[in-house]
């Protein structure tokens, strides 16, 4: 199996983040970096796959400046075999973009199932893996948290409000992985020397025009401090009233 | 997260993606179950396999061997990130890395480099170290375990070895005798004896109060028999078993380091969340004064492991700068961790929280592998050229 997967450097989401000088950008000072979770989450699948299916090749693609080498070392440190970095300055806003360029390499590697995580969580818009696989005419399922590939044919459980739903599709097929379906292996001190030596090409990104930009990003506005109003059963007609004159929401 | 001086900038990134897989490894499976396994007095002997499988053994010893080849640095921050979890766990790793796998590396015969080190790294076999005696501990020149050579070139060991770490674990022991009749040292050699040897045997040692999750014990060697193979054949002398220790010291630096990271960062979220006369006790002068005292001392050893690792890396450390680093940072660590257990108040004393684990941890850190006082000497005599010893 020649399997694909497309990975994300993000910042580490348990800070408090500040607003960049420009107001349209995160300051990236004290940021810490890593592969996005649901990204690491794909490349487990697929090397779960690889595992199984001997023969197979896992190739490790990211977007972006030369600083995502590291995030595709880390892949490759977890056991895929190569890494494709598409060079850009940055990674744009414009999921559509992104999903153009990605497809533009993607089109070209024979790949029998292509794997996305189904969000990173610093752009939140969820759209790359479903975008990739409709510019590469190919089927996709998203936010899968099982999967089975048998006789050229997968089938997957995506995780619905209150049901699962188990969808079956034929290959080559894009993915993309949401929380559950594995647990992403640590890499191993030898997989981190490894990495050093596997190969890691570098492509420049054909970048469309943006066709949708970021115009301001602002904090949310700081919460109130919250007031006790008193202490055990005696406070409670007392904390009933102020919800129903005050707070309106009884 | 402390970086407060961006460490982090001056690590290669290899170094920080080893540092990253060692410190998940301790926040998922070390942390969780550290605390009961110190009330219980167990080592956690069902973390080897994935400590091995992560790489975690000899993993400053080359990739020919079945090890990860990585620097000193790296290998430094494996001790520390150990350490954050508990000393025990941190101890379990240096012993079979730096106290066998050393010394098979460094005076071991091809052949047994080739039939132990693989092993070794994949946890298959464990071993421990045995130089240390009842009698004999800051002065191991003075051991009196002797091993005789036999008419068919085997040997026979007799002596008995105290304060043994994996002990009662291992299945190989590093032992280290006399092979002379004479009081000096020039006549002690190494042997790679199996635990399971007529003679031999290993007893937990029962009642400590610092490092529970760890398996101390004592050895007998009894008339036990090993073949010629059996000795590690370039190792002459009390030299030999000291530049074993020198490995383990330097990573023990580093390991107190990570103890003390995890006292202080205990202290400082509970100063942020403790609340005593209406504010966070964060908010008093006397407890900032307790974090930034630790903080400091945490960065200033920190820089120190660092720049040893640095020269130990391009091979110009001497063990004198080792016993700095071992003295000051241990004896810093042991502060930063009585600090922290005082800044919780009572909570301080509760298994539940790290601080009073590690204070008592330390206190054995603190004593093996060259005890303060005799690192102090080393210094003294390092500076004077005078020996204080005797």
């Amino acid at each position: 199996m020649k399997i694909a997967v497309c990975v994300k450097r993000v910042p580490d989401m348990d800070v408090r983040f500040r607003i960049g000088a420009d107001n349209i950008s995160v300051d990236q000072g004290g940021l810490k970096f890593d592969i996005n979770d649901f990204d690491a989450w794909a490349v487990e699948a697929a090397l779960q796959l690889k595992d199984k299916n001997a023969g197979s090749e896992v190739t490790v693609i990211s977007l972006g400046p030369d600083v995502v080498q590291e995030t595709i070392r880390k892949a490759l440190s977890m056991g895929a075999d190569r890494g494709i970095q598409i060079k850009a300055d940055k990674v744009p806003f414009d999921g559509l973009a992104i999903a153009k360029a990605l497809s533009a390499e993607l089109k070209t590697g024979g790949y029998d199932l292509i794997l996305f995580g189904k969000m990173s969580p610093d752009s939140s818009n969820g759209v790359v893996g479903p975008m990739a696989a409709e510019l590469l005419g190919l089927p996709c399922v998203t936010a899968i948290s099982s999967l089975e590939i048998a006789n050229g044919k997968g089938t997957a459980k995506r995780e619905l409000e209150g049901a699962q739903e188990i969808v079956e599709f034929p290959l080559p097929a894009v993915l993309t992985v949401d929380e559950g379906l594995n647990a992403a292996r640590l890499p191993s001190l030898k997989g981190i020397m490894a990495a050093k030596k596997k190969p890691l090409q570098i492509k420049p990104a054909l970048l469309a025009e943006p066709q949708i930009t970021v115009r301001k990003l602002e904090l949310p506005a700081e919460r109130k401090a919250g007031r006790i109003v008193g202490e055990g059963a005696a406070a409670v007609p007392e904390l009933v009233r102020l919800l129903q004159t005050e707070a309106k929401v009884l | 997260m402390t970086d407060f001086y961006n460490l982090d900038s001056v690590l290669s990134e290899e170094e920080r993606a080893v540092r990253d897989t060692i410190r998940a490894f301790v926040d998922e499976k070390v942390l969780p179950i550290i605390g009961d396994c110190y009330i219980e007095g167990r080592f956690p002997k069902e973390l080897v396999p994935e400590m091995a499988k992560l790489g975690m053994f000899g993993a400053n010893l080359p990739e020919e061997y079945g090890c990860a080849g990585l620097n000193n640095v790296a290998y430094g921050l494996i001790m520390h990130e150990l350490e954050r979890g508990d000393s025990g766990v941190r101890s379990f790793a240096s012993v079979q890395g730096a106290l066998v796998m050393y010394p098979v590396y460094a005076f071991g015969s091809e052949e047994q480099k080739r039939h132990y080190l693989p092993k070794m790294a994949s946890g298959e076999i464990i071993g421990c170290f045995g130089l240390t005696e009842p009698d004999y501990g800051s002065n191991p020149s003075g051991m009196i375990t002797r091993a005789r050579e036999q008419k068919d070139g085997s040997w026979v060991i007799n002596g008995a070895k105290m304060w043994i770490t994996n002990g009662s674990t291992a299945q190989v022991a590093i032992i280290w005798a006399k092979t002379g009749d004479d009081k000096s040292d020039k006549s002690i050699r190494g042997f790679i004896v199996p635990t399971d040897a007529p003679g031999f045997t290993a007893k937990d040692q029962k009642g400590k109060l610092s490092l529970r999750a760890s398996d101390t014990s004592e050895l007998v060697l009894q008339d036990v028999k090993v073949p010629a193979t059996a000795l590690l054949p370039k190792t002459g002398g009390i030299k030999s078993p000291l530049m074993c220790l020198t490995q383990a010291r330097y990573g023990i630096a580093w390991g107190a380091m990570g103890a003390a990271q995890a006292c202080y960062e205990e202290a400082l979220a509970y100063a942020g969340n403790r609340v005593m006369f209406g504010k966070p006790i964060g908010g008093f002068q006397l407890q900032q004064q307790r974090l930034a005292e630790m903080l400091t001392e945490l960065v200033k050893g920190e820089l120190l492991c660092l720049h040893l690792g640095r020269l130990k890396d391009a091979g110009t450390f001497t063990p004198q700068q080792v016993s700095l680093a071992k003295r000051n940072n241990v004896s810093a660590a042991t502060d930063i961790a009585r600090e922290a257990r005082r800044l919780l108040g009572a909570n301080g004393i509760l298994a539940e929280y790290s601080s009073m684990r590690h204070m008592a941890n330390l206190e054995s850190v603190y004593t093996y592998e060259g005890t303060h006082d005799i690192h102090t000497l080393i210094l003294g005599q390092a500076v004077t050229g005078l020996s204080a010893f005797e």
